[in-house]
């Protein structure tokens, strides 16, 4: 987790300062579900991410360097630099893609499960989504069709309360998101999203029932981010007061009391891994804003497996 | 050589790819009886509904479905009932299918082949006939194809299912029953290569699909008033064979490009544009165009008739790039 933190505020920092550009969304505050969902499934199985997706990919074990190459547009990224924070792709970790249209990475990860079953051999995907893709429709057809194939699937559901910058209740008046899911009759839990054991916990059991073939699961992670919707976004449309409650149940100081109160971690051990967190994503990011941007020739290249004839 | 009506080709093509290869998968609304014109019948009692997969009327899941599936390492068809729905699964085959590709650095590729059927025939109204193809060609990342014969539309689905791209594979519905010559084997026909179906002299007519028989058919009357007219059937609209096209307008000078689909915004725009611009001086007319008006399909059977350009209408187009004076002199 503090991977992950450390990434995405030094991700901040590079874009305040102009070494990134576009359009970035944190999942500060959020480490908890990628890193208890990653953490519960096995290194062949096949993730799905949305557009805030860093975390995702680092909790699969992407490489940090490589992955900051590519928020930075430089050819030594994941995707040559073609991809950037919203179209991460770390597939040497099973991290098949991440998307930019909400709601549209909910079908990819059916496919993924599709083959996963075709396969055989106890395989799952799993995909993150947020509270917003739950009111497209591509998501309902999604929750039929892997319930009614009995597809080895976890939906994995990041309600951080808010789509872009609307609370969720002025989105829906479905208070719980995984009611969809029962509409679908499909096995579903309500976890806290910021207690890194309860989402391990849930996903597990989720990935056990598709690994048995009995189909796809829904979990549901109560959550919120501390950043907003992308990077400049102020965030104005909540409450300060409501920031400071969720920052009170920061995930990552969360599992650290959790530790220290297990007398697993000392306060030493506490400095010393968010040092070595901060020290590696430094040095990734030195490392990644060295490298060459992608050159002229790199523009026309992988639209097809073949030069286009026309 | 034996003789096949395209449907028949089509589920050919189909039955051959799912013993070749088990990475082929079809998966379609109601395709397990064989669709609405039996494309598909009987694949589900040799091939089982692990690999012929009936799908709910989610065209958006499915497409995803396939998408995500490819991505993996399988190579899905899916049949989209009618071309129209298409419309249904745009962010999929749009954002995703021909993107991931370049999006992810050459990480995943989409082999993933997608058979639409359609065309303005035996009025099925404005929701069941359309020709959206210029949508899809103007996509980076998509291959599109539409046959004119049983053979070509064998040939083809085998190589669009062989391909590593996604594949947009056209159907006309009013070209079904229509038999005509396929070789023995299962050779593919390759992507990206048109085919001179009548070799002329005086004025080159390029056309796909369904319109390649109807200007044939021009050509047939314009030879009785002496004018030598060269068709061809472009099979792929992209990539498109632009070299045989531009070599063809050389020759004949004059350029007709005809089909169903509205004229405006059209691929024959595109192809007017590309011919005009490299081959300029060697034409002694415009390149002209022959398209649909702009207008939605209609019902009515007397109105639909009108909406489709016919014989009259390419014959017409020719007969005028002749009695234009030429634009530079000669030779």
């Amino acid at each position: 987790m503090w991977l992950i933190r450390a990434f995405e505020e030094k991700v901040s920092e590079m874009y305040a300062r102009g070494a990134v550009r576009g359009l970035i969304h944190l999942g500060i505050g959020q480490e908890a579900v990628a890193v208890g969902a990653c953490f519960a499934l096995e290194p062949d199985d096949l993730v799905v991410g949305g557009h805030r997706s860093h975390g995702h990919a680092l909790a699969r074990g992407a490489d940090p360097e490589r992955l900051l190459a590519e928020i930075a547009g430089r050819a030594s990224g994941y995707c040559g630099g073609k991809g950037g924070s919203m179209h991460i792709a770390a597939t040497d970790v099973g991290f098949i893609t991440a998307t930019g249209v909400v709601g549209g990475n909910v079908a990819l990860a059916l496919g993924a499960s599709l083959t996963a079953m075709s396969r055989g051999g106890g395989q799952v995907a799993a995909v993150f989504f947020g509270d917003g893709a739950a009111q497209t429709g591509v998501f309902h057809e999604c929750l039929n069709l892997a319930s009614l194939w009995r597809l080895p699937l976890v939906f994995v559901c990041e309600n951080n309360g808010y789509a872009e910058f609307t609370p969720l209740s002025a989105h829906t008046v479905v208070a719980e998101l995984s009611a969809h899911a029962r509409t679908y009759a499909m096995p579903t839990r309500a976890v806290d999203g910021n207690d890194v054991l309860a989402v391990r916990d849930g996903v597990r059991a989720a990935a056990a029932l598709a690994r048995e073939g009995a189909g796809p699961s829904f979990v549901e992670c109560i959550t919120y981010r501390l950043r907003g919707h992308y990077e400049g976004d102020p965030a104005k449309y909540r409450e300060l007061a409501e920031l400071a409650e969720w920052k009170e149940k920061d995930p990552v100081r969360r599992y650290e009391a959790v530790l220290a109160e297990r007398g697993a971690l000392g306060g030493e051990d506490r400095a010393r891994i968010e040092r070595r967190a901060r020290d590696r994503v430094e040095t990734a990011a030195s490392a990644a804003l060295a490298a060459p941007f992608p050159g002229p020739a790199d523009l026309m290249t992988d639209v097809l497996s073949r030069p286009a004839g026309a | 050589m034996p003789e096949l009506r395209s449907i028949d080709a089509i589920r050919d093509a189909l039955r051959s790819e799912l013993a070749r290869d088990p990475r082929v998968v079809l998966l379609g609304e109601d395709i397990t009886v064989g669709g609405p014109f039996g494309a598909t019948k009987g694949l589900v009692d040799e091939f089982g509904e692990a690999r012929v997969r009936n799908t709910p009327i989610s065209e958006a899941a499915v497409m995803g479905l396939a998408v995500g599936a490819a991505a993996t390492g399988m190579r899905p068809v899916v049949e989209v009932m009618f071309m129209d729905f298409i419309t249904l699964a745009m962010d999929q085959l749009v954002n995703h299918a021909a993107k991931l590709r370049y999006m992810t650095g050459g990480q995943l590729r989409v082999p993933l082949t997608i058979r639409v059927q359609g065309g303005a025939a035996a009025s099925f109204g404005a929701h069941h006939s359309q020709s959206l193809e210029a949508w899809l060609t103007h996509v980076p990342g998509l291959k599109v194809v539409a046959p004119a014969t049983p053979a070509d539309a064998r040939g083809l689905l085998i190589a669009a299912i062989r391909d590593d791209d996604p594949v947009i594979f056209i159907e006309h519905r009013a070209l079904y029953w229509t038999r005509g010559p396929v070789p023995d084997g299962h050779d593919p026909v390759p992507i990206g290569r048109a085919k001179i179906v009548r070799r002329g002299a005086d004025v080159t007519v390029i056309s796909y699909s369904r319109m390649v028989g109807i200007a044939l058919e021009a050509a047939t009357r314009l030879a009785d008033e002496g004018l030598d007219v060269e068709v061809i059937d472009l099979r792929s609209l992209a990539p498109l064979d632009i070299d045989t096209l531009i070599d063809s307008a050389r020759r004949t000078r004059r350029v007709v490009v005809a089909h169903e689909a509205v004229q405006h915004g059209g691929v024959g725009a595109e192809i007017a544009a590309r011919i005009q611009a490299e081959a300029f001086g060697e034409l002694d007319a415009p390149v002209l165009r022959v398209g649909a008006p702009f207008v939605p399909v209609p019902f009515s059977p007397e109105l639909e008739r009108r909406f489709v350009p016919d014989a009259d209408d390419i014959a017409g187009a020719v007969r005028s790039t002749v009695r234009r004076p030429s634009a530079v002199p000669a030779g």
